[in-house]
């Protein structure tokens, strides 16, 4: 009969349209989730503490995750892949050691030059990470906790053989600058991690190696179904982490007063909890460089109202658990919620 | 069996080589190597690092993952100084943080096998969230006061020789531990689930239950080592033993433990526990700074699976280099 | 006057062996452009090999393959696809982060002139592609949520928009409804219309007489038959599907049949199976016969505690049970063997001993330390009474063959000295002689008072050895036989849905 064969084709395209659209909705709730927290905590600070909600506040908030958010586009490239850099740490203390060593060492030499000897030592670094895994074949997990000892142990020998310790006053100022300097009144450090944040993202949703980034760490074997040079990638992610590490490592050098062999340990942490807040699925395959920036604002936030409320910054690191813990048991219980919808629509239809 | 236990012995024999050439070179660049105080700070130095590398080698062959060990051990080490301080008996302050552990463990254990989530980043979460936790009790004091007897625990040694009082515990749970995981029927189930989880549960293993019951456990072993540790120091702080976890992993991949699960053996883990220690120890007698050694072991990490590899591939490619000219040879 | 066509693929003299068993013996195959050919055979007849040739993922032991009219190497799928050989497998091979779009045209997609991935392009012409082949699926969707079916038409989308000039399609209506098997079959005639040829795997005759023009019998990885449609009937397919003398199966020796010792009813899990009803008593063989996909394995995991139905009862020696895991299924006495045994019978890097004692750790250990000497002695048991080759009991079974492998499971499962044994498809994947052995095992199980439930694709398995036959199609039992009653085309009817 017509009519209903008709019908049934109609309730199938409605179904079809809604069945879109929740899927596309959760997608994009992460970002929408991230934007409420945040507001969510604007606003029950601002009301206890009126001066939460200020420009410059707004300012030091971004200025304190500059860093952190350059370092976790590099990771999100590579947890993309269904891998991990558990060394990015260890290649940021290096790389900002080396820098400001170099400035100190030759303090005439161009800035552009120091930018980009940490830059290259940190592409360097992350390219050895990309050989171990891709053609060494070892999982990421105990190549890159490999490296996180390795350059740390490296970046020890190498200050026990120069200098324990490089003050501010070591350094030219034109160096320290690039911490302070101002760009229509945007503080450099926040424009540079934005438009890191705008390439990259922009990278991942408009060029085929970035969609290719995503299809790896979705169905790596569907992957190479397909001819995608899965091993050529995943060298060119851990590689490009690494040299995200080592911009953000010259910047290290430049924002903190003091540099030694023990910068930014453990700040691989603190970007694994950026990155599975914002959404990157830790098997890969899906995420974005919004969510991630927003990941890390929420985090930098979160710290800077602690800051402001006079809760002692001790609570923060139990916030950076519970947070994490929080993102993948929301996503854990999302996922299920809506493979249970879709398959209760699907009986009845 | 055989087969396997050929290839475990293999890279076990390599082992001890390195472990053989660790103590060589130790004697040789200094005559103070094989005293016996030397032995001494050689193995109390690792202990904690040790006895959690226990529970971690049967996590890890069954599958999964513990990264909060180290934050556990500084979150018993607080909650211990901090009921001792508030003037509790020891062993009431030794128990509960002991229970604390157990607490912990659960939480990690149920999150894994209750909501089904990846046990890599569930532990990157309670990593911080214990840390954090022991910074919330304790704050940036540390109590620094405790019982002699409890401190000797710590640093004393078994009167009449130079062996720890911590190295008896290790010694002891080496003893439970290679009896479970190589004699007992839950060792069997822990392989068969490393190996294939589906055909373990087709066999009628409770997988989720066995996997909690091992978090529980990673858990109670993190507080002894917290115990342990505070006595040691005679110091309860919240930075105590920060990024040991780290460690104890890479201890047990040393030890020819697969990071996928299913294989490996404790015989393994504990000659690299001693490798370690052994590293530690000759580059303190070397004046060489602790953390040099990172590299050391880095690269050791690196090559204990990265050598089999490229010794595998050399292999594939010599069979192949053999059949072309075999079938050549037949033309 | 026109010239004939010329094939679009051709297939001489292929063989291939896997293991010590011959999957095809040098096939011939011919396929057109513009005609939907059918493939059929039993399983094992060497169809999913072929296709695996096809898609490059398999490379033939000897033979050649022509594309076009070309000779060709198929070397990889990538080559393949690159010749125009579009494969869309059972299992979908998709991305589930990505949407519609993106999973057409992933490491194609399309460009504007500065390199940038066209969104807007790639989406409309997606669109345009489901359009056309009437689809009501949007290119924005998520891979993630779709059905099988679906995900189907997102890799014939795929086929399409490589420019495919062959599609084969392996087993594509397994998993879908009527209604999906229609929307599939009218995309499939479109294609023909456009040129494409079409390969369709199947067991299920009905379809092939719907859809297909001509129509290949494999049996045995032997070509048996090629020829249009309209010359054949559903008799004459499966005799040339089945025809093997049953002679060289072991004869089912005589057992006694006792009381009841499990009765299931009206077992439903909605989607799966519904309705299902039997008894089964001591020393009974019962066979469960029907196509993939018919539900046999799903009613088995029920039994088994692995998934749980939703209504209906299990009664266990007059006793109502409830099963909700393997534990206490294996507590009322019930024993499983999977059909897959890499993935659910045994622990491939274990020994012989320690796979046929997992299931019964308790019985080889004192005070929980286990007991080496028990264990083997265990293992050696069974190991001699069901004939398995092998350099010992400490050898790992990864290096058995796979007849061998299936009799370590079997070995496992009847240390756990059950009442009820669950087989399914025991004999897939061995060879003939081994078979033979597993049959003369299974009978003399039943002379020993087992009830036994024998799931099997293979018809003459099935006649051979089971008491009684019951037949599932998709999901509904269809028809039930007693031993002297079965005929191979009977339970190949009921099998495929057909009303006598």
């Amino acid at each position: 009969m017509t009519t209903t064969s008709q019908e049934v084709e109609r309730a199938k395209q409605r179904s079809q349209v809604n069945q879109a659209r929740l899927l596309g909705l959760v997608s994009r709730v992460r970002e929408l989730g991230l934007l409420i927290v945040l507001l969510l905590i604007v606003l029950t600070v601002s009301v206890q503490a009126p001066r939460f909600l200020s420009i410059d506040n707004f300012e030091q908030i971004l200025l304190s995750v500059a860093i952190l958010a350059i370092v976790a586009v590099g990771e999100t490239l590579v947890v993309l892949t269904r891998n991990v850099d558990l060394s990015v740490g260890s290649i940021v203390g290096f790389t900002a050691f080396v820098t400001a060593y170099f400035f100190k060492q030759l303090p005439g030499s161009n800035l552009l030059l120091g930018i980009l000897l940490g830059c290259a030592l940190g592409l360097v670094l992350g390219m050895v990470n990309g050989l171990i895994v891709s053609f060494g074949r070892v999982p990421a997990i105990v190549a890159t906790l490999g490296t996180l000892y390795a350059y740390r142990g490296l970046v020890f020998i190498v200050s026990s053989n120069t200098t324990s310790q490089i003050n501010a006053s070591d350094v030219p100022s034109s160096y320290l600058a690039l911490a302070t300097t101002q760009i229509f009144g945007i503080p450099a450090l926040i424009l540079i991690a934005a438009v890191i944040a705008v390439i990259v993202g922009y990278f991942l949703h408009a060029s085929q190696a970035g969609r290719q980034l995503y299809s790896v760490g979705s169905n790596p074997e569907a992957a190479n179904m397909i001819g995608i040079r899965r091993d050529w990638l995943v060298f060119a992610a851990f590689a490009a982490s690494g040299l995200l590490c080592g911009l953000a490592g010259v910047l290290w050098g430049a924002r903190f007063a003091t540099v030694d062999s023990t910068n930014a340990t453990g700040l691989e942490l603190a970007v694994i909890a950026a990155v599975v807040v914002g959404g990157v699925n830790i098997f890969g395959g899906s995420g974005t460089i919004l969510g991630v920036m927003l990941g890390a604002i929420v985090l930098g936030t979160l710290q800077n109202a602690l800051n402001i409320l006079n809760v002692s910054q001790f609570w923060l690191q139990a916030l950076y658990g519970a947070a994490i813990l929080g993102a993948v048991v929301l996503d854990a219980l999302i996922t299920r919620w809506v493979q249970r919808t879709i398959l209760s629509r699907r009986k009845k239809a | 069996m055989k087969r396997l236990k050929s290839f475990l012995t293999s890279w076990e024999a390599l082992l001890v080589l390195l472990l053989a050439l660790g103590i060589g070179i130790g004697s040789v660049l200094s005559p103070y190597f094989l005293s016996g105080f030397n032995f001494y700070a050689l193995t109390s130095n690792i202990m904690e690092i040790a006895i959690m590398a226990l529970p971690m080698t049967l996590i890890i062959i069954a599958g999964e993952i513990d990264l909060s060990v180290a934050s556990l051990l500084g979150l018993t080490s607080v909650v211990l100084g901090l009921l001792w301080q508030s003037g509790h008996p020891m062993w009431l302050a030794i128990g509960v943080a002991l229970l604390v552990g157990l607490v912990a463990g659960c939480l990690n254990g149920l999150l894994v096998t209750k909501l089904a989530l990846p046990s890599l980043v569930v532990t990157i979460g309670t990593l911080a969230l214990y840390r954090g936790l022991a910074y919330v009790v304790l704050g940036d004091q540390a109590v620094s006061s405790f019982p002699t007897a409890f401190t000797n625990l710590g640093f004393g040694t078994i009167p009449g020789t130079e062996l720890p009082w911590s190295g008896l515990i290790f010694a002891i749970l080496v003893v439970i531990f290679v009896m479970v995981l190589h004699f007992s029927r839950l060792g069997r189930q822990l392989y068969a689930m490393g190996n294939n989880k589906e055909a373990a549960r087709f066999s009628g293993i409770n997988v989720g239950r066995v996997k909690l019951m091992l978090f529980i456990l990673s858990g109670l072993i993190a507080a002894l080592a917290g115990v342990i540790f505070t006595a040691r120091f005679s110091s309860a702080r919240p930075d105590n033993a920060v990024g040991f976890e780290l460690y104890v992993v890479t201890v047990v991949l040393l030890g020819g433990v697969n990071i996928f699960g299913g294989r490996g053996s404790l015989l393994g883990v504990v000659l690299a526990i001693f490798i370690v220690a052994v590293l530690q120890n000759v580059f303190s007698l070397l004046n060489i700074s602790g953390d040099i050694q990172s590299l050391a072991i880095g690269l050791l990490l690196i090559l204990s699976v990265l050598g089999p590899n490229i010794a595998r591939r050399i292999q594939v490619v010599i069979a192949h280099r053999r059949l072309a000219m075999g079938s050549s040879k037949q033309v | 006057m026109t010239n004939p066509p010329e094939p679009i693929v051709e297939l001489i003299g292929i063989a291939k062996q896997f293991g010590g068993v011959q999957a095809l013996r040098g096939v011939d195959f011919r396929l057109f452009p513009g005609e939907v050919h059918a493939l059929v055979g039993e399983n094992g007849a060497g169809k999913s090999t072929l296709v695996k040739i096809l898609a490059g993922i398999h490379r033939p032991d000897s033979g050649t393959v022509k594309v076009g009219g070309e000779v060709v190497e198929l070397r990889s799928p990538t080559q393949a696809q690159a010749l125009g050989i579009a494969v869309v497998q059972q299992e979908p091979m998709l991305f589930p982060d990505l949407d519609v779009a993106e999973n057409v045209f992933m490491g194609r997609h399309p460009r504007d002139r500065f390199g940038r991935v066209n969104w807007k392009r790639m989406y409309r012409e997606v669109d345009q592609l489901l359009a056309s082949l009437d689809v009501s699926l949007s290119s924005r969707t998520p891979v993630q949520g779709l059905s099988v079916a679906e995900q189907q038409l997102v890799e014939i989308a795929k086929a399409l928009s490589i420019k495919a000039r062959v599609l084969v399609l392996d087993e594509p209506t397994a998993a879908l409804s009527s209604h999906e098997v229609d929307e599939l079959f009218a995309i499939v005639k479109q294609l023909r219309e456009r040129g494409v040829a079409i390969l369709f795997v199947s067991h299920r005759l009905e379809e092939v007489f719907t859809i297909a023009d001509r129509l290949t019998v494999f049996r045995d990885g032997t070509h048996i038959i090629t020829a249009p449609v309209s010359q054949m009937n559903t008799e004459e397919i499966i005799k040339h599907m089945v025809g093997r003398e049953l002679s060289n199966l072991f004869p089912k020796g005589e057992a006694e049949i006792g009381e009841v010792v499990l009765e299931v009813k009206q077992l439903t899990r909605p989607g799966v199976f519904a309705d299902v009803n039997f008894q089964l008593r001591r020393g009974e063989i019962l066979g469960l016969a029907g196509l993939v996909g018919a539900g046999r394995t799903e009613v088995a995991r029920v039994l088994f505690g692995i998934d749980r139905a939703e209504s209906g009862e299990i009664w266990l020696k007059g006793k109502k049970v409830r099963i909700r895991s393997p534990q206490q299924a294996m507590e009322y006495g019930i024993a499983y063997v999977p059909e897959d045994r890499h993935q659910q019978g045994l622990v491939m890097n274990f020994s012989i001993a320690s796979n046929v004692t997992l299931a019964i750790l308790q019985q080889v250990s004192r005070l929980g330390l286990l007991d080496p000497r028990r264990e083997r002695k265990i293992a050696s048991a069974y190991s001699s009474q069901l004939n398995v080759r092998s350099a010992g009991v400490e050898q790992l079974v990864n290096a058995l063959s796979g007849g061998n492998q299936q009799k370590v499971v079997l070995g496992k499962w009847l240390a756990t000295n059950p009442s009820v044994l669950i087989l399914d498809e025991p004999t897939r994947g061995i060879d003939v002689g081994a078979k033979a052995e597993v049959h003369r095992i299974i009978s003399e199980l039943a002379a020993r008072g087992l009830a036994i439930i024998l799931i099997s694709s293979e018809l003459p398995e099935v006649l051979a050895m089971a008491d009684r036959v019951i037949v599932l199609h998709e999901g509904s039992v269809t028809g039930t036989f007693a031993r002297s009653e079965a005929t191979q085309e009977r339970v190949m009817f009921a099998a495929t849905g057909q009303e006598r």
